[in-house]
């Protein structure tokens, strides 16, 4: 019997998952039938989750963890069974701006274009305004661990907004922003219509960053348990099939339907071939790994990857370590999950379920639980790493 | 109390503030404007803000209500947590209530009860309006295949109504489907008919 799950998404290219899954037949193939509801903020997407219009969501991964620890709102428990991908965002900024921190065109490397951006807001009597796409998103963590190990600090030297994606161009352009850090298509957005350019991209920050989860109440995931599992059975063939340049065209067709996406299909076949035009006329450059998926277990929810948001959460809201929360935050990741869906399937899963984030510098073979896993290098920009373990010592080690 | 409508939506917007305008005390604000958001808020100071669930601006208002300290009083997310069937409802309704901290839920509720009611009939206005243009779009389709079928078989009218009914009928088809399939073949083939 065909099971219904309904999922909730905001039109950004790395809602892929789920969308493939559906539209390829993989969803089909294990017995589901998949829904949609599509909406333009992550506070409608979250409400419907709570209140039932949807089973489960494309989510921010910090939104998830905020949620569950109650930071924002009343505290409703969510549980992250699947990652639906690393990376994929980039940091565009107003043309002007573009010209001081990288005169040389090109992507810029990400310690020297701070270093420049230092010395921007330094002496300008104007503070400088950046905006990302929520509070508690990854883009709103990665802008700002980078900001601050370049000497940048946040909320004092410089203003950092929410902008909603689909306007982030037109933030630029009025000049209500001087630099965005956003999801694709809407970078590239900005750069065709000529009102800014890509210095960063966010994996150029962290390199193995994650970003967007499927995101599920906990008691609704144990209600629909199997269903879940088949989910994830289902999402990872289409990762697989994502993953494959054969399939690049075809997919960024589908994704750039309306009632997806609903945007420029050019566009979202570059993002999927980490690809980007990033000045307006400019040649099209090939960045691997912009938007990381499939491989190397990336839709595996380490534990470590919520203890790293958690931490940084916890930095910028000026609020102290609390075991207790962030023993709850990290278990808002649920490798358990994964690893039952995927067991004896061709799908390798790691023997650890947390490791230490960005202390892998050359690729390194790792125990598997079954299959073979190699990962490689992880690290952030500034070389700094994140063990769990101390997430309080790491804490204290961080400037605000 | 002060409360600030931002619907993008100007129709909607006036008619739940129509509904509003009933209850007792109520100074009402329409913002359908994106730009200068924040600043009209600063500018109101309001008590309860209603916002649409399609509107791309909410995570902006969220965030400003979290952060911002040109609000006089602090705007929490929701009313409370004990009133979980009004939230149920107005996100079924399709709008958010967000209420000043300390407000009662007594003074809250029957606003909220107002918005939803008003959420739902803007919403069965708009089908049966999608409904009536859809008939009357049907309705000019016909009279359009059977003039092209009057003008080039040479039949009068009611036997080229009778011609739409009996290819409907051979290929079980809506005659308001065979009619639209006709008017399209023309306009593709550039009036040859």
């Amino acid at each position: 019997m065909t099971e219904t799950l309904t999922i909730g998404f905001l039109p950004l290219v790395d809602a892929a998952l789920p969308i493939l899954a559906k539209e390829h037949g993989f969803a089909e193939e294990v017995g589901l039938n998949l829904e949609f509801l599509r909406d333009m903020s992550w506070a409608t997407v979250l409400d419907r989750l709570l209140y039932g219009h949807a089973d489960a969501a494309h989510l921010l991964a910090p939104l998830a963890i905020a949620t569950t620890l109650g930071i924002g709102r009343p505290a409703r428990p969510l549980s992250v069974p699947f990652v639906l991908g690393l990376n994929g965002n980039a940091i565009t900024v107003s043309n002007d701006l573009a010209g001081k921190l990288q005169p040389e065109g090109g992507l810029g490397n990400a310690e020297e274009v701070g270093k420049r951006l230092a010395k921007v807001v330094e002496p300008s009597g104007r503070r400088l305004c950046f905006g990302v796409v929520h509070r508690h998103s990854s883009h709103n963590y990665m802008l700002r661990y980078w900001l601050a190990a370049c000497g940048i600090r946040p909320d004092r030297d410089i203003d950092i907004v929410t902008v909603a994606p689909p306007y982030a161009a037109d933030a630029l352009e009025s000049g209500e922003v001087d630099g965005i850090c956003v999801g694709e298509p809407w970078n590239s957005v900005s750069v065709e219509r000529g009102v800014g350019r890509i210095v960063l991209t966010t994996a150029q920050i962290w390199r193995r960053g994650v970003e967007k989860v499927l995101a599920v109440p906990t008691a609704k995931l144990e209600e629909k348990r199997d269903a879940f599992e088949r989910l994830i059975v289902a999402m990872r063939r289409a990762g697989e099939h994502f993953v494959d340049p054969a399939n690049w065209e075809a997919n960024a067709e589908i994704l750039a339907r309306p009632e997806y996406v609903g945007a420029d299909p050019a566009l979202i076949h570059h993002a999927i071939s980490d690809r980007l035009r990033l000045q307006q006329g400019g040649e099209l450059i090939h960045y691997p790994d912009f938007m990381f998926q499939f491989r190397e277990a990336a839709n595996f929810p380490w534990v470590s990857q919520a203890g790293w948001l958690y931490a940084q959460m916890m930095r910028w809201e000026r609020r102290g370590f609390d075991r207790e929360a962030s023993e709850k935050a990290m278990a808002v990741f649920r490798p358990d999950i994964y690893r039952a869906a995927l067991s004896g399937r061709d799908s390798p899963l790691p023997g650890a379920s947390s490791k230490v984030e960005g202390g892998i510098a050359a690729p390194l073979g790792v125990s598997a639980q079954q299959g073979r896993l190699v990962l490689s290098p992880d690290k952030f920009f500034d070389g700094k790493t994140f063990d769990p373990e101390k997430l309080e010592a790491y804490l204290s080690s961080l400037d605000q | 109390m002060r409360i600030a409508i931002v619907d993008e939506s100007e129709m909607r917007a006036s008619i739940i503030e129509d509904g509003l305008a009933d209850l007792p005390d109520c100074e009402i604000f329409v913002i359908t404007q994106r730009l200068g958001l924040m600043a009209r808020m600063d500018e109101i100071q309001p008590d309860v803000v209603l916002i649409d669930l399609g509107n791309p601006s909410r995570d902006v208002l969220e965030e400003y209500f979290a952060v911002s300290r040109a609000l006089a009083k602090p705007i929490a997310m929701f009313v409370d947590e004990s009133d979980d069937d009004a939230i149920a409802a107005s996100i079924d309704a399709g709008v958010s209530a967000y209420v000043v901290d300390g407000l009662s839920t007594g003074r809250i509720r029957p606003l909220v009860d107002v918005a939803v009611r008003r959420f739902n009939a803007f919403s069965r206005m708009q089908s049966d309006l999608a409904e009536a243009r859809g008939q009357l779009a049907e309705r000019e389709n016909i009279d359009r295949a059977k003039r092209l079928l009057m003008n080039s078989k040479g039949l009068s009218e009611p036997e080229a109504y009778k011609e739409l009914r009996s290819q409907a009928m051979r290929s079980s088809k809506r005659i308001a489907e065979v009619a639209e399939a006709l008017v399209m073949a023309q306009e593709i083939l550039g009036g040859a008919a």
